[in-house]
């Protein structure tokens, strides 16, 4: 133990074979298959056209917060204001249309992002320059969001019979057989996934998780990115109130309550670690796409509703257990070669 | 001597503005309405927070050691489906209790297990158990009520302490109040806490058992959240699989408002009930002046942002202000 031995020969990097398997989105996807074959075999009309139809458009609004969640919980922070956001958005955009039944359908989504933006831009300040801790921050805006949607609404709700029909054709609409929503969560997905993947401002995200310290002294402006990403999730969030509208018309006081939790477990399954600077878009999409077919092969196969929430849970807890003991297992054979 | 000074140096801290701020809400509410303290309100309103300030104990606790709970209320609603199915299937009241309890205490140690032993961070792990032990409340229940307990039992849920007005359920809170300042302040295992959530690496080598220790407060939690269950469903008269839920974050609120800090090795006991009785007597005084609860949703919010961000800002200012006078200093030289 005097100086470390060089090994003799270095060990073989593992082939892209053996890369592949290993990835978290592979297994993702090969234990999507089989929940969707093994449901279909079972009951066939899982796989119609309205059945996904429906998986998909529930997934979308999912994976769009997804995409906010994880560029936080990158930075090692979380956002758990997300679905009082929501909330907010999908009320104040349809109190807007039943004032101005003709606006355009693109301005309600600017109007969402921009929102959203703003009530990002809160927990931004707090975490970023108040030094509050993410946890606490943004526990206490998911309050302050959620309160203010109440004196807003003070009882009402927005119907579908009175939103304009132009927007709730955007919600029911689609190009070539995809519905509008799925189409819009998958570009903002797609577009945020290359960005974290090859441009430097994307990969800022993981050195802040990984090390602040170490990023500070890269020369990354740590306060600044961590503003950014509060600021995107928190527009992201309220683009999904707007897609919250469009998909159910109605919408109340309570409208999302409760979806943070499901966010997060979403973006866990699909391996994005909470510890910060670990997982992709793709994993984190994967997941939640894997949490939605869950939910609807247990209505398909008559599984009691019930039993739909315990379920999602071991399934969050077997992820990351799973995930803990493969880290795990690669940490001590990492170890082991380096003694021997 | 020492013990006393240094007891009364933390009270003068923190704990000490959140008493004053308690007292400042009941006058404020008393001037405001003539029916605000009277006995029978604020006995009415103590009652209505029992719950959250009975698991907010535990969680105190936890959150000292660097740890979080998440599934406290979804505990609570587990536990109520067991008191509610057993006794609706002829069991005897106390057993069923006691099965609440047992059921609590494994739901508490399974949390434990998985961040003890496997590593896995707390607050992923009791995202998780959130859905699993509310997922298995409505496995047991389904969206059925079970009502009609005996007189008895729920007597004990909204009864008050005989000849008093304090609710049993807030004199059974004040006990296991004082039991936890004790423990916590006054005891080896309590100071040990501290060591374990300020640095867990140097508290192992210290010799402490931080595994087993933390081990130990994910069981009482569990344990807290089946007492906080009986209290419940006995003083709604009602087991159902949806009771409390969302109740989680109003403990961690009160929790952290009460000067816990999240990051572990920060906190007492006294701050965390002063906490919990200002949020209460807030939401008392704003329902009885006939304020919407929105208002106290927001207020909850901002206490908590606050109780983090103006000390923060303090220090900030400070330093800020220090580092002028060094460079006046220097100029003058």
């Amino acid at each position: 133990m005097t100086e470390r031995s060089v090994p003799a020969s270095a060990p073989a990097s593992p082939g892209w074979l053996s890369r592949l398997l290993m990835a978290r989105e592979v297994s993702l996807v090969g234990l999507l298959l089989l929940v969707t074959l093994g449901t279909a075999v079972i009951n066939p009309l899982f796989l119609s056209f309205g059945s996904v139809r429906d998986l998909l458009l529930n997934v979308s609004i999912i994976a769009l917060l997804v995409v906010g969640q994880t560029l936080v919980l990158l930075m090692k922070h979380v956002d758990l204001s997300v679905s009082s956001t929501v909330g907010l958005s999908a009320f104040l955009t349809g109190s807007l249309f039943v004032a101005n039944p003709g606006m355009p359908v693109p301005l309600a989504l600017l109007f969402g992002l921009g929102l959203g933006a703003v009530l990002g831009s809160v927990n931004g300040l707090l975490v970023a320059y108040g030094k509050v801790p993410a946890l606490v921050a943004t526990l206490g805006t998911l309050y302050v969001f959620r309160g203010i949607t109440y004196a807003v609404v003070s009882g009402g709700q927005i119907n579908a019979s009175n939103l304009p029909p132009s927007f709730l054709g955007f919600g029911t609409g689609s190009v070539l057989g995809v519905p509008n929503l799925v189409l819009l969560a998958v570009a903002v997905l797609i577009g945020f996934a290359f960005y974290l993947r090859s441009y430097r401002g994307g990969r800022e995200y993981y050195a802040v998780g990984s090390n602040s310290e170490a990023a500070v002294l890269a020369g990354i402006n740590v306060t600044r990115r961590t503003m950014t990403g509060f600021v995107l999730s928190g527009a992201i969030a309220g683009l999904a109130g707007v897609l919250y509208l469009a998909r159910f018309g109605t919408v109340d006081a309570t409208a999302g309550a409760g979806l943070e939790l499901q966010v997060i477990a979403a973006a866990v399954v699909g391996g994005v670690s909470i510890n910060g600077g670990v997982g992709t878009l793709l994993g984190a999409g994967l997941g939640a796409l894997l949490l939605g077919v869950m939910g609807s092969a247990l209505v398909t196969l008559r599984a009691p509703g019930f039993y739909q929430q315990a379920i999602q849970g071991a399934l969050l807890l077997a992820a990351i257990s799973i995930d803990m003991l493969v880290s795990r297992r690669a940490a001590k054979r990492l170890q082991e070669e380096r003694k021997s | 001597m020492n013990r006393f000074r240094s007891l009364l140096g933390g009270l003068l801290g923190w704990e000490f503005s959140l008493i004053i701020l308690v007292g400042a809400a009941l006058l404020i509410g008393g001037l405001l309405s003539p029916d605000f303290l009277t006995g029978s309100n604020i006995s009415f309103l103590t009652a209505n927070f029992s719950e959250v300030a009975l698991m907010a104990l535990a969680m105190t606790l936890l959150i000292i050691v660097g740890e979080i709970d998440l599934s406290v209320a979804s505990i609570l609603g587990l536990c109520s489906a067991v008191i509610g199915i057993l006794f609706a299937a002829g069991v005897p009241m106390p057993l069923a209790i006691l099965a609440a309890f047992v059921t609590g205490g494994l739901a508490g140690l399974f949390n434990g297990l998985l961040v003890t032993r496997l590593g896995l961070p707390s607050l992923a792990v009791t995202i998780g158990t959130l859905a699993l032990y509310r997922g298995l409340a409505y496995v047991l229940l389904g969206d059925r009520a079970i009502a009609e307990f005996p007189a008895f039992y729920t007597n004990l849920g909204f009864g008050n302490v005989p000849g008093t007005l304090i609710p049993l359920p807030m004199a059974l809170f004040a006990v296991l109040a004082i039991l936890t300042i004790i423990v916590l302040h006054a005891t080896p295992f309590g100071r040990s806490l501290y060591a374990i959530g300020a640095n867990q690496i140097a508290a192992r080598f210290a010799g402490l058992q931080v595994e087993r220790v933390k081990l130990s407060l994910f069981v009482l939690s569990g344990l807290m959240a089946a007492l906080a269950s009986a209290v419940y469903t006995f003083r709604f008269a009602s087991a159902r699989a949806d009771n409390a839920s969302g109740f989680e974050l109003s403990v961690i609120a009160a929790v952290l408002l009460g000067g816990v800090s999240i990051f572990g090795g920060r906190g007492s006991v006294v701050g965390t009930v002063a906490a919990v009785f200002l949020i209460g007597i807030i939401n008392g005084a704003l329902t009885i002046l006939d304020v919407s609860n929105e208002i106290l949703t927001i207020v909850t919010g901002l206490l908590l942002i606050g109780s983090v961000l103006v000390p923060n800002l303090l220090t900030h200012f400070r330093t800020y202000q220090q580092r002028r006078r060094i460079k006046g200093d220097s100029v003058i030289q």
